[in-house]
């Protein structure tokens, strides 16, 4: 099958830029710098897959390609529920709580204001692409606000808790942090691709879907459910990226025949990954500069989400 | 069978449908007419079991269509709406599939693939397979949506404007083929049809259904209740059916 042949050509083409990320110039001390390196790759990968398979899953409920879970405010979300917990609990409690149960705690909260408010944006206005992106707008901006209110009456050393959090780095990553990534990631891509037929019939509508005996809005529910831990997760290891997923998304549709998310959630996910990782790579190995990666895949992202835009011309 | 009684519908709190009491039998071809803003989608929605109920009931082969759950539902009514539209790259036999989901949950099985198989035959789709629905003309994925309500396999299918966007060779084309498999025998459908077309309704229905401002006019066999005196009535204004050749015509008075 065609599709299974492409999904296996990306896998192997991350395969390569991921053995090229290890080894490139490897120096001694070895075991140090292999397991450095070890963590960063993972962080890379993990954060890619999430936000590609992230970006598809909302696509696919949102029905429209040029949506990504960053551009409505997701992120934004997740930023403000962790100034909040800071805010709330303060720097020591937070940083003191078990890393497992943070990241539980706060998945769980994003999940549950995620569904909240998109799953009711959903219902009302999915048709209308204009007013779900200003609303997401909007809410990412005023989320925004409230995160900096926030942080702006914290303590100079509580901030740097928050700050870690509100800028994209893929630099330092937590070792912990990784393995619960990991251990969140897995069953939630899992799902998602046992959710994988009844998202291709989700191009249907909310009502041509209910006619032919699907539970939408439990389907909708659930995706939003899996996109807010995706989002947690990637957000959680280097902060958030808003176009990243736009970009994977794109490009596992352009390299792939039909719209089959058997397929697309892989391709999306394996093309996140391959894009850090080889930016990575190249900004840090090869040309030796420190955090200009998220920089360019923003401003790269960015261009792509205005062509989409503008190249839109019928409904 | 298909039952209401008493039904209310209401959206914003303005009444859509107003205590429509209608039944009728299976088998058949049925036109729903009347002007804009009749409340003839709404009705068919209301069938399928689709919107929430201010009062009454809809019940359709004993079915309680508004508490049943959606894969039963789906067994009993298949909804082809005017609004389908799809804006992800399916092709037409992906399309025609998500007709089965009831049966297959997503993952078909060789009796989904022999109904999806039956109703691309059966519309002429069987060269239009594996075209991307965008690259269809309006025509075409109009006949696409009304196969896939086909391959939902249900005893009633509802049709809300099918004919629009055909021009009069389809339009005869699905007509013909409503008509005959809404004939007694084996896998008959009762077809329930939304239309404009008076002329088309007149030739081709074996009953109407007739609203007006959300309230049921008239239902009953069309050779008896399609007149020029409903039909001034309905639209506010003077028709006139005449029978050319054998043949009833809709024209103005």
């Amino acid at each position: 099958m065609a599709e299974r042949r492409r999904i296996l050509f990306l896998l192997l083409g991350l395969a390569v830029l991921a053995a090229l990320f290890m080894a490139w110039r490897l120096g001694a001390p070895y075991g140090y710098i292999i397991r450095i390196r070890g963590i960063r790759l993972g962080a890379l990968i993990a954060t890619g897959a999430a936000v590609g398979a992230a970006t598809v899953l909302f696509q696919a409920v949102t029905r429209n390609r040029l949506l990504t879970p960053g551009i409505v405010g997701f992120d934004a979300l997740f930023v403000f529920v962790q100034t909040g917990l800071v805010f709330a609990l303060g720097a020591t409690s937070v940083a003191g709580l078990p890393p497992m149960a943070k990241f539980l705690a706060e998945a769980a909260v994003m999940a549950a204001a995620a569904t909240g408010l998109f799953g009711l944006l959903l219902r009302r206005g999915a048709e209308d692409l204009l007013r779900m992106v200003l609303t997401g707008v909007i809410l990412g901006v005023f989320l925004r606000g409230l995160s900096g209110l926030a942080a702006r009456m914290l303590e100079p050393s509580e901030y740097a808790v928050v700050q870690q959090a509100s800028a994209a780095s893929f630099g330092a990553v937590d070792p912990a942090q990784l393995a619960i990534a990991g251990i969140v990631l897995l069953p939630v891509l899992g799902i998602a691709l046992r959710l994988a037929p009844a998202l291709d019939a989700a191009a249907l509508g909310r009502t041509g879907a209910r006619a032919v005996g699907m539970d939408y809005d439990r389907l909708v529910l659930g995706t939003l459910l899996l996109v807010a831990a995706l989002v947690a997760v990637s957000t959680a290891l280097v902060g958030p990226v808003t176009f990243l997923g736009l970009i994977a998304a794109s490009l596992a549709q352009a390299v792939l025949p039909a719209q089959r998310h058997a397929a697309l959630i892989p391709a999306a996910a394996l093309i996140g990954a391959a894009i850090l990782v080889a930016g990575q790579f190249v900004f840090e190995r090869v040309l030796g500069l420190q955090s200009t990666l998220a920089v360019i895949v923003e401003f790269v992202g960015g261009l792509l989400f205005l062509f989409l835009v503008l190249r839109r011309s019928r409904p | 069978m298909i039952e209401l009684s008493d039904l209310i519908v209401e959206r914003d709190h303005a009444r859509i449908l107003d205590r429509i009491d209608l039944r009728f039998g299976q088998g058949g071809l049925t036109a729903m007419i009347g002007p804009n803003g009749a409340g003839k989608s709404t009705l068919l929605h209301a069938m399928a079991g689709l919107l929430p109920l201010a009062a009454g009931r809809v019940t359709v082969e004993g079915l309680d269509m508004p508490n049943a759950r959606p894969r039963e539902r789906a067994r009993v009514v298949a909804l082809m709406t005017q609004t389908d539209r799809v804006t992800a790259r399916l092709n037409v036999e992906d399309l025609v599939s998500f007709g089965r989901w009831t049966h297959h949950g997503g993952r078909p099985g060789p009796d989904d693939r022999a109904a999806v198989d039956e109703a691309l035959e059966l519309f002429d789709l069987g060269p239009l397979r594996d075209r991307l629905l965008d690259t269809l003309s309006g025509g075409q994925r109009q006949r696409a949506f009304v196969a896939m309500a086909h391959a939902q396999g249900t005893p009633w299918m509802l049709l809300d404007e099918p004919l629009a966007a055909l021009d009069p060779r389809y339009v005869r084309d699905l007509m013909e083929r409503l008509h005959a498999i809404s004939r007694p025998g084996p896998g008959q459908r009762s077809v329930v049809v939304v239309m404009h077309d008076l002329a088309t309704a007149a030739r081709y229905a074996d009953r109407i259904v007739a609203l007006k401002d959300g309230r049921l006019v008239t239902a009953g066999p069309a050779q008896l209740r399609l007149t020029g005196a409903l039909l001034s009535d309905l639209f506010d204004t003077p028709l006139a059916v005449e029978t050319v050749a054998g043949r009833r015509l809709v024209v103005p008075a």
